[in-house]
């Protein structure tokens, strides 16, 4: 099987740099760097879901877990490049754990989805409940439900002094996504993606034939918690303070949504839905006639009964039957049904 | 003197009240070949089951080339080099043929070599016109036979399959039965079937079920024309 970079893999990396230069002039920096970071955190979650089939009603709480390690750290160590690693690594840590109590414990996708929304809702009572001076790490508070800010925001490796914010973080920010677009395609193209979409067809003939499936499940659970946390640690450089709001169910409900209105099973699809619902939120957070969440619930609605599968696997087989189209008026109709005969026998 | 492959000591597995596997003792050389048969509910599923690790069995063991393998996981004994075939198709209906049969290979070779592995397999069962298709828009039959490609790609030294010509064509079933006599150059292999014409072209011993103990083991012809066999499996009095 074929695990090279193809042409589509440089026109996604020219169109990504194509917007990441023209966005600015139509959407402030500011805004466009939450759109991209919701946008990882979607990518997160389309690729635990989407690739691996493990449906986490809780990925907001590893998008906390990211943003308040970063929060801590960062204060206890007045600068930012230790403080981002371990917000990566904290959430896939803790995922790993909760993976093998979950994966190991044979638990179904039903159970799977309460123990992630239970764990993200009590995180969130936990850190609600913090605001007591008794609850330090180190020099910081966890504030309880005033979130902790002020702590020292991203700055250029080494040089504490240097921050990277504005027009800045703006570049850093679609870089990582773009770093973690590309990652996901190659994780997703060696031995390991491919076996981890195969347990997303059928678990039990993945398991006969001879892989361990528990495993590899934990290890993309915490793939995707990790990519999550860096989503979070951006979120925290972004906002520059983090609040019990990170762990909510609302914020969880939203990246589920997210993905199915881009399109699960896509790289791009959940990146899409986020960073477009997002904006509209952002859109309609600007009037006060029509209430935010029942825009977003009748956009959903719609999506299941009329585009189930989502944005970008609705343009793809657009663009597919147009292309198609054109291919039987350039090759003839004879021509074409030959090579579809030859595929399906 | 041949290794034996397979063996059950006293393997009993109980659902509640339920015995649904009764102190089966059993045993297959390598490179034997044995039919498991048995009227509806005569315990052949529930002891190939156990067999396979997906029901640990109550009392009893099951060792494989000597090694106990009893309440391991279906991954570990695959993971020994045992093709497991179960009763309703169990394939990846959103991949292609192709793609299945490397997967299933990939766990024991690397993946250029897995790639080379699936495509002659592809070959041998004649797949070579649907190997990009995706199993979910194939036939019965061509899923069955999908399925058998994924056991046999990798090159396994015993082969478990639980109705393996359910629904399959006349064709598909001499198919069938020719790619089953290859394995057993290599492989010891252990079919539960309910096809008497289809036992009668594969097999020689075959072991009768009958309310989860083993009845009768012996040659096909034998089995076949005896009163109490012909009565329990065949439903008619002697």
């Amino acid at each position: 099987m074929s695990s090279s970079w193809g042409k589509q893999d440089v026109a996604a990396i020219i169109v990504a740099l194509v917007l990441m230069w023209s966005m600015p002039s139509l959407i402030s920096t500011y805004t466009l760097t939450v759109l991209i970071i919701y946008g990882m955190l979607g990518l997160s979650l389309g690729l635990i879901w989407g690739f691996g089939g493990i449906l986490c009603f809780g990925q907001a709480a590893f998008f906390g877990l990211g943003a308040y390690t970063y929060a801590i750290a960062a204060i206890n160590m007045g600068e930012s490049t230790i403080p981002m690693f371990l917000a990566v690594i904290v959430p896939a840590l803790f995922a790993a754990f909760l993976g093998v109590m979950m994966f190991y414990g044979r638990l179904t996708d039903v159970y799977l989805g309460v123990i992630t929304l239970v764990v993200t809702l009590i995180l969130f009572k936990f850190v609600n409940s913090t605001a007591g001076p008794q609850y330090v790490i180190g020099e910081a508070r966890l504030g309880g439900f005033n979130g902790i800010p002020g702590f020292h925001t991203l700055n250029i490796p080494g040089q504490p002094e240097a921050y990277i914010w504005g027009d800045a973080l703006y570049y850093v920010c679609a870089a990582a996504l773009l770093f973690l677009y590309f990652f996901v395609t190659w994780l997703l193209r060696t031995s390991f993606g491919r076996i981890a979409v195969g347990i997303r067809e059928n678990e039990t003939r993945v398991s006969l034939m001879g892989y361990d499936v528990r495993a590899r499940k934990t290890i993309l659970f915490s793939i995707g918690a990790a990519i999550a946390g860096l989503a979070g640690a951006f979120f925290a450089n972004w906002s520059e303070i983090v609040t019990p709001g990170l762990f909510s169910l609302g914020q969880s409900a939203e990246i589920i949504i997210w993905c199915i209105v881009g399109g699960l099973g896509t790289r791009f699809g959940p990146i899409i839905g986020a960073a477009s619902l997002a904006y509209l939120k952002f859109l309609l957070g600007q009037q006060s006639l029509i209430d935010n969440t029942l825009i977003t619930g009748i956009i959903l609605v719609l999506f299941v009964l009329f585009l189930p599968k989502g944005i970008v696997p609705a343009v793809s087989s657009l663009l597919k039957i147009s292309f198609g189209r054109r291919a039987i008026r350039k090759f003839g109709n004879r021509r074409t049904s030959r090579r579809v005969g030859k595929i399906n026998g | 003197m041949v290794e034996t492959v397979l063996e059950t000591t006293g393997l009993t597995m109980r659902f509640g009240g339920v015995v649904a596997s009764n102190n089966v003792n059993f045993s297959l050389k390598a490179r034997e070949l044995r039919c498991l048969i048995g009227p509806n509910g005569a315990g052949k599923s529930t002891f190939f089951k156990c067999v396979i690790g997906l029901h640990t069995p109550t009392e009893g063991q099951v060792f494989m080339r000597g090694q106990e393998t009893t309440g391991w996981h279906p991954h570990e004994i695959a993971s020994l080099g045992v093709g497991i075939k179960t009763q309703v198709p169990n394939v990846m209906d959103g991949l292609t043929v192709f793609e299945n049969i490397w997967m299933a290979g990939r766990r024991f070779m690397p993946s250029k070599e897995a790639s080379r592995k699936a495509h002659e397999i592809i070959d041998r069962l004649a797949l070579g016109s649907i190997a990009k298709a995706e199993l979910g828009r194939l036939a019965h039959g061509e899923r069955q036979r999908v399925e058998l490609g994924l056991v046999a790609v990798a090159d396994p030294w015993l082969v478990l399959l639980d109705e393996p010509a359910a629904g399959m064509t006349a064709e598909d079933v001499d198919r069938m039965s020719t790619i089953l006599h290859e394995l057993t150059r290599t492989a010891a292999v252990v079919i539960v079937e309910h096809d008497m014409k289809f036992i009668r072209s594969i097999a020689s011993t075959v072991t009768v079920f009958h309310q989860g103990a083993v009845l009768m083991e012996d040659h096909v012809d034998k089995v076949m024309s005896d009163p109490v066999v012909r009565n329990v499996y065949l439903g008619k009095k002697v």
